[in-house]
């Protein structure tokens, strides 16, 4: 016990500074932060794996140790508590006066026999486990019940292992995919279409179930009455189609609370955003590029940034970095900023370059970033030419000659997660005991109860009753008092003498 | 209209904070008088006190405690609950009445959002320490708690005081991440869970200090808070303690499961190590060893108290810290 409090204790302040220190897992871009933040600090707290605690070396150490602690515990608690319920309650103690609750009466007469058979009836229909002793002049009953506490308790430390488990069992073969997906675009489930993913150990990438989620709309409702919360988002509903092999495409919704189930995944709607389409035209007006490019919201009015990039189709290589504000202010007073999540005035302002993209070497390189080492800056605040600023519709030339690029309209992406846990449901029904097991364990009083008759030199017998708690018991002595009570009802003769 | 119930629900909780320090005032006052009386009839016990006493004793019999074994049962008798002064009854009447206001405001805003009062600070602030003063009350038609009565006022006071000042906040409707039934279950079990971990944490902390007088009379040093003359044993404060505990450490491993639950249905994982989740551990752990400490040879009494104070003071840095300093997913329940 003294071995368990000690690294439970030790779990607890272990478990501490990974919530004063941003975790990989939870928010990589805290932990780059971080170590631009504090570029001393930074490698001493990476060697000690302090960005991700709950997987470093101590802080398994710790659980593991506790988790073995608690199998030594447990093996021979349950051995010895199978015995225990094959076991019949010991013998009454010889002198029930020390014990809790103890309390007597004296009856004139009557047989020994009789008033002790009473009382274990008693005491057997109210759940204990009974067993009589007799003996010249002197007949008891001896009971106990409770062992569910000892049986709940086991649970809820089993229940414990099993969640460990499942949960190690699920990080092996579940995995976690993302992926933003433009209204009218489909999804397919295959490894190449994810824009990112995170496969357990044992995960089967060629073999992912096959479906397919068109992402027909996205509605948002942004709050407009109440002026405390103006532009605060009320709803996120995505509509789309679902196909799975052998049966036909169904019309489903994913909400944020409410992810679409298929496939064995679950799909969760967990960001949405703009946008917009754009159309760049070469010298001669022929179509290079068509496209809606998701652009990444930095704030809760949704202003949002975009790369779009044009490798083919014009002279130079085009790569432009688009801002878009939905609602954009009147003024530039505070930069380029949107004052409402909703389309109300919808602006893209494009800063234009030109040159070397970086993209023909074959490396992977981020959608969301431009690399503007081999570029010059075309049309911007640092080009002789002024950015771009279009309305949906409108149209623009670009500098030098390169042709024209056309704002054709905003659409929303949906920001969908994916994932796969195979025993989840598992961990659930391993909680559902923990609770079970911790709620009998706490709350099924343990007890055992003696009731003793004795015959007196005078002929009366005199009854004596008293209980033993085994574990914090508060209903002991009431207990005592109202089997004593039931008892005195049950016996013939009226008891003469009633003494606590 | 809705505005102006916005308004009556905000003034229903201030006349609660009012009713509530008059209540705390009370029950200091009755706090100080124990102390005066405790000197007066352990070390100058005339025969009119002593028959006072007896009087009083005999006016006030008749139900017995059953909650303890004999040997505490003595002791008790002798100390508790039997001697009431006025000022206690003033405060306890105060203390309802203050629940009642509190009540009103805490429906009234409800009312207005058109869904529970807990979805950020200044909702669970109201709440959760009606539900404090809930649950004090509700344990008192039980058990003689009233001495905590200045502990559970004055917290519910300081906590009132600083959501009033730095977390009002209108009413405004409920992000997508916060529709679902789950807030229902999981924040309000948490609050529960909370103003039990309260109680108890007052009963250990006036258990250490029990236990501290009570050695200073096996070594025969004065005793410095006379009043702790007037209430039970520091064994009878242990059990008590641990009692109401455990009821708060189910309701808290009920949240931690409901709310993997929820954020298995939000988020897409049951558990990520999020801030809150950590915080929501960390205080799981330290009341798990507080259960253990007290079948631990040597941990029993004080130290497990100790346990249960720190485990208090994490519970309090999860809900005033955590929620609203700690960067996570949980941060948007702050404001």
């Amino acid at each position: 016990m003294r071995t368990a409090l000690f690294l439970l204790l030790l779990l607890a302040v272990a478990a501490v500074p990974g919530s004063l220190v941003p975790q990989t897992s939870a928010d990589p871009n805290g932990v780059a932060q971080y170590k631009i933040d504090h570029p001393e600090l930074y490698p001493i707290l990476k060697n000690l794996q302090v960005f991700d605690t709950y997987t470093s070396v101590w802080f398994s150490a710790i659980y593991l140790l506790l988790f073995i602690s608690l199998i030594g515990c447990v093996i021979p608690r349950t051995k010895h508590h199978l015995d225990a319920l094959r076991a019949k309650p010991p013998r009454t103690p010889v002198r029930l006066n020390r014990m809790a609750g103890y309390t007597f009466v004296t009856v004139p007469g009557g047989s020994l026999a009789n008033i002790v058979d009473k009382a274990r009836g008693i005491l057997k229909s109210s759940g204990y486990r009974v067993v009589t002793f007799e003996k010249p002049g002197e007949a008891s009953v001896s009971a106990e019940r409770g062992y569910l506490r000892e049986t709940g308790n086991l649970v809820f430390h089993i229940a414990l292992l099993g969640v460990l488990l499942a949960v190690g069992v699920g990080g092996g073969f579940g995995f976690v995919g993302q992926r933003v997906v433009t209204t009218g675009q489909t999804f397919v489930n295959t490894l190449v279409n994810y824009d990112s993913f995170n496969p357990g150990r044992f995960v089967n990438t060629n073999n992912l179930s096959p479906y397919s989620i068109t992402v027909d709309s996205l509605d948002v409702k942004y709050s407009n009455s109440n002026s405390d919360a103006r532009g605060e988002p009320l709803d996120y509903t995505a509509h789309v189609t679902a196909k799975t092999p052998g049966s036909p495409a169904e019309k489903r919704t994913i909400k944020v609370n409410e992810p679409l189930e298929i496939g064995g995944t679950n799909v969760y709607l967990l960001g949405n955003g703009y946008a917009p389409e754009v159309t760049i035209r070469d010298a001669k007006g022929h179509i290079v590029f068509r496209d809606a490019t998701p652009f990444l919201p930095q704030d809760s009015n949704l202003t949002s940034q975009g790369v779009i990039k044009v490798p083919d189709g014009l002279a130079k290589q085009l790569g432009i970095i688009g801002i878009f504000r939905p609602t954009a202010a009147k003024t530039m007073a505070n930069g380029p900023i949107s004052t409402y999540p909703g389309l109300k005035n919808p602006k893209l302002t494009l800063t234009v370059f030109s040159g070397d993209l970086g993209l023909d070497n074959g490396a992977p390189v981020s959608v969301y970033a431009l690399n503007v080492n081999k570029l010059k800056q075309i049309a911007g605040p640092a080009a002789s030419s002024p950015g771009l600023d279009l309305k949906p519709g409108q149209t623009a030339k670009l500098p030098d000659g390169l042709g024209s690029i056309t704002f054709d309209g905003v659409k929303r992406f949906a920001s969908l997660d994916v994932h796969h846990d195979p025993t989840k449901t598992w961990v659930l029904i391993f909680s559902v005991l923990i609770l079970g097991g911790l709620l009998t364990s706490l709350f099924v009083p343990r007890r055992r109860m003696w009731v003793k008759a004795i015959e007196q030199a005078d002929g009366g017998i005199r009854i004596e009753y008293a209980g033993l708690a085994r574990g914090d018991d508060p209903g002991l002595d009431a207990a005592v008092d109202a089997l004593a009570a039931k008892h005195r009802e049950l016996i013939e003769p009226e008891p003469v003498e009633v003494k606590a | 209209m809705n505005e102006s119930l916005s308004q009556l629900s905000v003034l229903c909780a201030y006349s609660a904070m009012g009713i509530y320090a008059l209540a705390f005032v009370a029950f200091a006052l009755d706090l100080a008088r124990r102390g005066a009386r405790a000197t007066v009839t352990t070390e100058a016990p005339s025969a009119v006190a002593r028959r006072a006493e007896t009087a009083r004793v005999a006016e006030a019999g008749g139900s017995t405690t059953t909650l303890t074994r004999i040997t505490n049962r003595v002791e008790n008798e002798v100390n508790w609950g039997r001697k009431q002064s006025k000022s206690l009854r003033v405060a306890f009447v105060l203390t309802t009445l203050g629940f009642a206001f509190h009540l009103v405001a805490d429906i009234l805003r409800g009312v207005v959002a058109g869904r529970v009062p807990w979805a950020n600070m200044w909702e669970f602030s109201l709440t959760g320490t009606l539900i404090i003063v809930g649950v004090f009350l509700l344990l008192n038609i039980k058990y003689d708690l009233r001495f905590l009565g200045a502990f559970v006022t004055g917290l519910v006071l300081v906590l009132l005081g600083i959501a009033a000042v730095k977390y009002y906040v209108a009413v405004v409707p409920l992000p997508p991440a916060l529709q679902s039934y789950w807030l229902v279950i999981h924040v309000m079990v948490a609050i529960i869970g909370t103003a039990f971990f309260a109680i108890g944490f007052a009963l250990s902390v006036v258990q250490l200090l029990q236990y501290r007088r009570e050695r200073q009379v096996e070594e025969g040093k004065p005793q410095q808070f006379r009043f702790l003359l007037t209430m039970p044993s520091s064994a009878t404060l242990e059990n008590l303690a641990y009692r109401t505990n455990i009821v708060a450490f189910i309701l808290w491993t009920f949240t931690l499961i409901a709310g993997a639950i929820w954020a298995e249905k939000a988020w897409g994982r049951y558990w990520g190590w999020d801030t809150k989740e950590v915080w929501t551990f960390i205080i799981w752990v330290i009341y798990a060893g507080y259960i253990h400490a007290r079948a631990t040879r040597g941990w029993r009494g004080s130290r497990s108290a100790w346990l249960a104070v720190v485990g208090f003071s994490a519970v309090m840095f999860n809900f005033g810290i955590v929620n609203v300093f700690f960067k996570g997913l949980h941060s948007y329940s702050g404001f």
